[in-house]
């Protein structure tokens, strides 16, 4: 253990922790929004692997370019789940949003499970890796962690620059004034689930260019996303960026001490022992 | 007035701070068992925060409360109930989903005696008579109107056969018919030999059901005595004078 | 109205002996696997529902305690050759410690936050055993074949177990039905509808829920050292399967909750399905053949959206409201 291989761990975590950042803002923004904790999160990012497989497999596409589709694909799949399966529960106590959204989980993996079975897949990026000293960098991580970046500051930016970003954060705040002020709060709780689920799709296709995946490895992503959401409190997307590179340097340095078989132990452990310590999270809920 | 009645109820200088807020400001105050003892104050005066206080809620910042001759400063909701000190709400809290038979029984089941449940459903039996909710035993909670609801509340409170029970604005809500049914009820919940404490908007009720009143205002003190000498008193006038017609009501009550 | 064991409790379970004594009788091995496996699942179901149905927590990891019963009974019996029963007894008790020891600070959490732990407890649980040795880690345990010996070979093990199956199940609804109908129960009714209130009219609700939380811990545990028992083998990744968890959960909410009914025809109804489905011949869509085995999830989605948006009381619940001369017998 030196202090080289110390900081490529380092390195490589914290950029694989901007991918997972990205994941659990997706996951916060929609509790943030309407309070529902979108169980269906895991299989979302498993529909942005598989868009960008599919993409790129099928119709020879360029790997980052099928990331843009993912983008669109994210956000539209997202606006459609919010009006079939959550609308009509939208102000249901929180355990039927929950099981609502569960529902539309098995679905994802179900049709996919038909689709794709469970048989592993990859996508090839070729993309070099380039040495500093000791310390090797693959590009495809860097250029992932560079995308995740953008888009959370292209979501920032749209956050609190734009006019419908205001009216999203209006409706979070208060749902019955923004509805009194004029705005279609239906129409942002569409949007904003819509912006949650594409932040998981986004993630999923940064991911896929990484490593391989199949049906059931939006499951995994989905409770780091729990972890990281948790620790950086409900509802506050700067807590999810956070958390996301700390559980990403986190992961990139414990597997340099331990098997690799214990990092989800100590992942789920965290998760169980901040809900019942701290639910609002390590920096505070929204 | 009997020389050997016993304070039922102590608050001994308490006080309740919430973050930056004082919503209690060393409050004391005696409760004789047997009596109506009404409170009354400005809206945010700190009326049910008090009620929280005393049956458990909260735990006072500051202070001490004693039930029965003994400390229950702190205590949870549930251990109160147990010994005897039962509590209404002001936004009335049926459980929605079980009849008013059942939700009644939840009262006599886990209350003062602890009874099993065969016993448990005679006594909600009792009860309801006592109400006058007879007709809508079997009709599930969430169903009643509000007068109904309240009454539910009070039959659920008196089914744990408390000493002392704690009304939270039972009036409220109400048009004048079941204002006059209820006060019956209360009139009769104390010939029971139950203490009551009751927390009232409603100036004409408290005034003339109460054998003592005791008048919040911003967390404090303003006023305590008979309903006589409380609609004289000139800073109980000043606190209220905001609403000139209850200002009015007390200058007529004086009369 | 309240009166414990009345006529529709000694009804549903002589219904529930007399359907599981068929095989019996007449010798019908594939009939016996498949009611092996629905008595199972009424197991699974029902302990959600008196957890869930009666407090309203809603426990999404319930899974941990077959895990936990079966891999306590497995591990006795592997390496100390107990027998099954006693075996079983003792990962029933420890999962029910589990539970009392966990109950305590994840009870404190509300709603979603519970059913969000007990994922979490599920996995950490699922992700410890893969990598603790002494339980087999990644690979498990797995017997063997001596270890029949002692119930005079694996036919006869297969019987044993059966017969175990059914002793359960019929003690799991006897607890459903004696807790639903019980002041215990009435208390934990009106925490469910509203904590807060309970507690000013004298209920513990931590002690209640806790309790309760045990009880309800107790039998998935039987149920999972019974089956990995029949199994021959256990490891982490079936003992902890989050679907399967989910999926009586589903089988709760399609019967209707805190009924003892409900989770009975849950279960029935969605073994049915799902068998359906996965013996179904493949769909040919021109050159593409569908195969429609593993769409019993979709399926098990598409019911729970329905139920959650349209009949959230469940088969069983719905019935009940519909025609309320239909309360008295079913529970």
């Amino acid at each position: 253990m030196n202090i080289e291989s110390l900081l490529g761990a380092s390195i490589d975590g914290l950029m694989l922790g901007f991918i997972y950042g990205l994941a659990a803002m997706g996951l916060t923004l929609i509790f943030g929004v309407m309070r529902v904790i979108n169980l269906a999160h895991g299989p979302v990012i498993m529909l942005g692997m598989y868009t960008v497989y599919v993409l790129t497999s099928q119709f020879g596409w360029n790997p980052y370019l099928s990331i843009a589709f993912a983008v669109l694909l994210g956000l539209v799949f997202g606006v459609v789940m919010y009006f079939i399966a959550v609308h009509k529960v939208i102000n249901a106590p929180e355990l039927t949003t929950l099981l609502a959204t569960f529902s539309v989980n098995l679905m994802i993996v179900g049709i996919a499970t038909v689709v794709f079975t469970t048989t592993p897949h990859t996508v090839d990026v070729q993309l070099p890796s380039f040495r500093t000293g000791v310390i090797t960098i693959q590009v495809t991580r860097v250029v992932s962690a560079l995308i995740a970046i953008i888009v959370t500051a292209s979501l920032y930016y749209f956050l609190y620059r734009t006019r419908i970003g205001k009216s999203i954060r209006a409706v979070s705040n208060n749902r019955n004034a923004a509805e009194l002020m004029g705005i279609n709060t239906s129409a942002i709780l569409g949007l904003s689930f819509g912006l949650g689920t594409m932040l998981a799709a986004v993630s999923g296709g940064l991911i896929a260019t990484l490593f391989g995946f199949n049906v059931l490895s939006g499951g995994g992503y989905e409770t780091k996303s729990f972890v990281i959401v948790v620790l950086g409190g409900l509802g506050n997307p700067t807590g999810a960026l956070f958390g996301g590179i700390f559980l990403g340097l986190l992961e990139g340095i414990t597997t340099m001490y331990l098997p690799l078989g214990w990092v989800p132990v100590i992942e789920y452990v965290i998760f169980v022992i901040i809900l019942l310590v701290r639910p609002s999270g390590l920096l505070g809920a929204r | 007035m009997s020389t050997a009645t016993s304070i039922i109820l102590e608050v001994e200088n308490v006080s309740k701070r919430f973050g930056g807020l004082l919503a209690l400001d060393k409050v004391n105050l005696g409760v004789k068992q047997g009596e109506i003892f009404g409170i009354i104050g400005p809206n945010g005066a700190g009326k049910t925060t008090l009620f929280n206080v005393i049956n458990g809620v909260y735990a006072p910042t500051e202070g001490r409360v004693k039930f029965n001759g003994q400390d229950v400063t702190g205590l949870q909701p549930f251990h109160l109930c147990r010994r005897g000190l039962a509590r209404t709400y002001q936004v009335v809290r049926p459980l929605g989903e079980l009849t008013v038979r059942e939700n009644v029984t939840v009262g006599a089941c886990f209350g003062r005696e602890n009874l099993p449940l065969e016993e448990a459903e005679r006594v909600a039996d009792e009860v309801i008579d006592f109400v006058g909710l007879t007709e809508r035993k079997d009709m599930l909670a969430s169903k009643l109107n509000v007068a109904q609801k309240k009454r539910l509340e009070m039959a659920r409170a008196l089914a744990a056969r408390p000493i002392l029970v704690l009304l939270d604005e039972v009036l409220a809500g109400l048009n004048p018919q079941e204002v006059a049914d209820m006060l019956f009820v209360v009139r009769k919940i104390r010939e029971q030999g139950v203490t009551i404490i009751m927390i009232e908007h409603l100036m004409h009720a408290v005034m003339n059901l109460s054998d003592r009143v005791f008048v919040l205002d911003y967390g404090a003190q303003i006023a305590e005595g008979t309903p006589k000498e409380i609609s004289n008193h000139p800073r109980v006038i000043e606190a209220y004078l905001g609403d000139p017609k209850v200002a009015e009501r007390f200058l007529e009550g004086a009369a | 109205m309240r009166t414990l064991p009345n006529i529709s409790f000694w009804l549903l379970l002589l219904v529930v002996l007399g359907v599981a004594a068929i095989p019996v009788i007449n010798g019908d091995a594939t009939l016996r696997e498949n009611l092996f496996t629905i008595l199972m699942l009424v197991t699974l179901a029902s302990s959600i529902n008196i957890i869930m149905g009666y407090t309203g927590y809603v426990s999404f990891g319930h899974i941990v305690f077959f895990g936990l019963g079966g891999y306590f009974a497995f591990y006795l019996m592997q390496n100390f050759g107990v027998h099954v029963i006693p075996a079983a007894l003792v990962g029933g008790v420890g999962a029910s410690l589990v539970a009392l020891l966990l109950g305590v600070p994840v009870l404190r959490l509300r709603g979603a936050y519970f059913a969000l732990a007990t994922i979490g407890i599920n996995e950490a649980m699922r992700a410890f055993m893969n990598n603790f040795e002494p339980f087999g880690g990644a690979l498990g345990m797995f017997f063997n074949f001596s270890v029949y010996d002692l119930y005079g070979g694996a036919k006869n093990a297969g019987q044993l177990a059966y017969y175990a199956m059914i002793v359960v199940t019929l003690a799991t609804i006897a607890a459903s039905f004696l807790v639903k109908k019980s002041k215990f129960g009435l208390g934990l009714l009106a925490i469910r509808e509203d904590q807060d209130a309970a507690q000013v009219l004298g209920i513990n609700p931590a002690r209640a829920k806790v309790m309760t939380y045990a009880i309800s811990a107790f039998f998935p545990a039987l149920a999972g050292g019974i089956y990995f028992f029949k199994n021959g083998i256990i490891e982490p990744g079936i003992a902890f399967d989050l679907q399967r968890s989910i999926e009586s959960l589903v089988m709760v909410m399609l019967g209707g909750y805190g009924t003892v009914t409900g989770p009975i025809v849950g279960a029935l109804v969605f073994d049915r399905i799902r068998s359906a489905l996965i013996t179904a011949p493949p769909i040919e869509l021109g050159s593409f053949s569908i195969n429609l085995s593993n769409f019993h999830l979709v399926v098990a989605g598409v019911l729970l959206l329905l139920v959650v948006l349209f009949v959230t009381a469940g088969v069983i619940g719905w019935l009940r409201q519909t025609f309320p001369a239909t309360r008295r017998f079913l529970e």
